[in-house]
């Protein structure tokens, strides 16, 4: 969180009063995107960016999210829509989450990454053929709850809110010193009193738990949904990767910076130029890597603590050991 | 009384017996030096202590109690801190922030575990360095840096794997004032070391191994004097 307070207060402040202002639904459908993107960056980025296990599959999530509400409501459980929910997505993708993270965690290296690109592929083909529960490839159809664009604008809002707030919570915690140790290094984690299995299957469930949340709260407000739709790979899995580099892994405004960025881009290529969001989204990518490692929010970060550093005026080599 | 046991400990990597019927003990505040040529298996004896490894056969007990097989944080949370000779800082992590994770250990607060850490960091005279990237410090500190690792998780048993290698003359001086310091303060260590300078000056009794088995056992003097282990440094003499 920013040292200053009205950092936060402010923006914060606009983003609650601007659907009392501006009721253009088009500006508020990409801010719910945008929101919904961020919470998918967050979420994957306290797995992948700040313990170190970076999953390519994290549409196994959304998706699971996403179907756990459809199916629900489908059977003619409407307590499973709109805000009240969300929550049955999250839990959904928690039990997946406990699933493969139980089995593949105990390894270490790329089992876990490859691992959940197979299960999110799984999963989409599960989706396609299992149509007496999934309806194919047809999907899911239902009528939103709101007809207003506002309800879903402050459900998402709270929601990213929520997600930012409990991700940094967990990163002044002892979890989150747990999560960065693994990613630093495993064998001193060990020897350091910590069961590194149990702790990168934390990070998982709560990654996923609010990836699923963001799966469902999609079902919820576009009140469509298909298996190409939510587990796709590169829209989805390489996408939340991709938001995190942009805006900074492992830090904890960088993945909603991404996100925020991906939106724009997307719809300005969609309004001005029809297609191409990808190549240009993925040339950028490339730019960010090159140019600045650490990503957006990340390279700030490093180059202020690089000023301040300097600033404090005592070297420690100068300082008898 | 004994706090750590090993007896009958060996271990096999294919076809190499890398430690071979190893039986010994360290005693409670005893300074316990374990000393080898290259290759001896002194640091796999470590990681067979500290649960890196199983062993095939044989027992280890650490407070009378088994923990051969243990997982390493099971074996750190029972009271047994290890230190690596080929050093693992958190190096994106401050110096501050390394030491905290290992006081997470024994507290789940953060203000606890800043004070623990800070008391381990000063008791390693690493005050200066505290705000430091740890992939930032020198080698020096980052030998002292795995020590004050290893106190934060408040052990009973503190195995040191060569903290002293790499050092320059003062650094060694100063080390060997903190290890002297942390065993005042009623931690029984076990340590790894190939300088006999520092051994001598630090440890009471010796084990030297050679091809993963014991070859002497005694009082520093008794070790560096008896034939096998002159054998095993020097070779044999062909006259």
């Amino acid at each position: 969180m920013p040292k200053k307070p009205v950092l936060l207060v402010v923006p914060a402040l606009l983003l609650l009063l601007f659907p009392l202002v501006f009721s253009n639904p088009y500006i508020l459908h990409m801010l719910i995107l945008s929101m919904m993107w961020i919470i998918l960056g967050v979420a994957w980025n306290l797995l992948g960016g700040f313990t170190g296990q970076v999953s390519y599959g994290h549409a196994a999530f959304f998706g699971t999210g996403a179907y756990a509400t459809a199916i629900l409501v489908k059977s003619g459980q409407p307590v499973a829509q709109a805000w009240w929910g969300l929550l049955v997505g999250g839990l959904a993708a928690v039990v997946l989450a406990t699933f493969i993270g139980w089995i593949c965690f105990r390894l270490r290296g790329p089992y876990f990454s490859l691992s959940a690109l197979a299960l999110s592929e799984v999963l989409r083909l599960v989706a396609l053929n299992w149509k007496e529960v999934t309806n194919g490839a047809e999907g899911i159809l239902f009528l939103p709850a709101f007809n207003d664009k506002g309800a879903y604008y402050y459900i998402v809002f709270a929601l990213a809110a929520v997600t930012i707030f409990t991700i940094h919570r967990v990163m002044k915690s002892k979890l989150g010193f747990y999560f960065l140790a693994i990613r630093e290094d495993q064998d001193a984690a060990e020897s350091l009193g910590i069961d590194t299995t149990k702790y990168k299957l934390v990070s998982l469930m709560i990654s996923a738990f609010f990836t699923g949340v963001a799966g469902s709260f999609y079902m919820n407000y576009m009140g469509f949904i298909d298996p190409g739709i939510v587990f796709d790979l590169s829209k989805i899995s390489i996408m939340m990767i991709l938001v995190t580099m942009l805006g900074g892994a492992a830090t904890l405004w960088g993945p909603a910076l991404g996100a925020v960025i991906y939106i724009l881009v997307s719809e300005i290529f969609r309004v001005y130029v029809g297609s191409g969001h990808l190549v240009f989204f993925g040339v950028l990518i490339i730019v960010i890597i090159l140019f600045f490692p650490n990503g957006i929010v990340g390279s700030i970060l490093e180059a202020k603590g690089r000023r301040d550093r300097k600033t404090d005026g005592k070297d420690p080599k100068q300082v008898a050991a | 009384m004994k706090l750590l046991e090993l007896s009958g400990v060996s271990k096999r990597f294919g076809g190499l017996q890398a430690v071979g019927d190893m039986t010994f003990s360290v005693d409670k505040e005893q300074i316990l030096g374990l000393i080898g040529p290259n290759g001896a298996g002194k640091t796999t004896i470590f990681n067979l202590i500290n649960g890196y490894y199983a062993p095939d056969v044989g027992d280890i007990k650490f407070n009378g109690e088994p923990i051969q097989g243990l997982k390493p944080f099971r074996v750190c949370r029972k009271g047994l801190a290890r230190t690596f000779q080929v050093v693992k800082p958190l190096g994106r992590l401050s110096v501050l922030e390394n030491v905290m994770v290992s006081a997470f250990s024994r507290t789940n607060h953060l203000p606890e575990a800043r004070q623990i850490a800070s008391e381990a960091i000063s008791f390693t005279g690493m005050d200066a360095w505290r705000d430091s990237l740890a992939k930032s410090l020198p080698l020096g500190m980052r030998k002292r840096l795995e020590m004050a690792r290893a106190l934060a998780t408040k052990p009973e048993l503190l195995l040191l794997d060569e903290n002293f290698a790499g050092l320059n003359p003062s650094e060694v001086e100063r080390t060997i004032e903190i290890v002297k310091k942390i065993h005042e303060s009623g931690v029984t260590i076990l340590i790894i070391e190939h300088n006999m300078r520092v051994i001598m000056a630090i440890s009471r009794r010796l084990l030297a191994i050679n091809y993963g088995m014991k070859i002497a056992e005694g009082s520093p003097q008794e070790v560096a004097n008896d034939p096998k282990v002159i054998e095993a440094y020097l070779g044999v003499a062909h006259v």
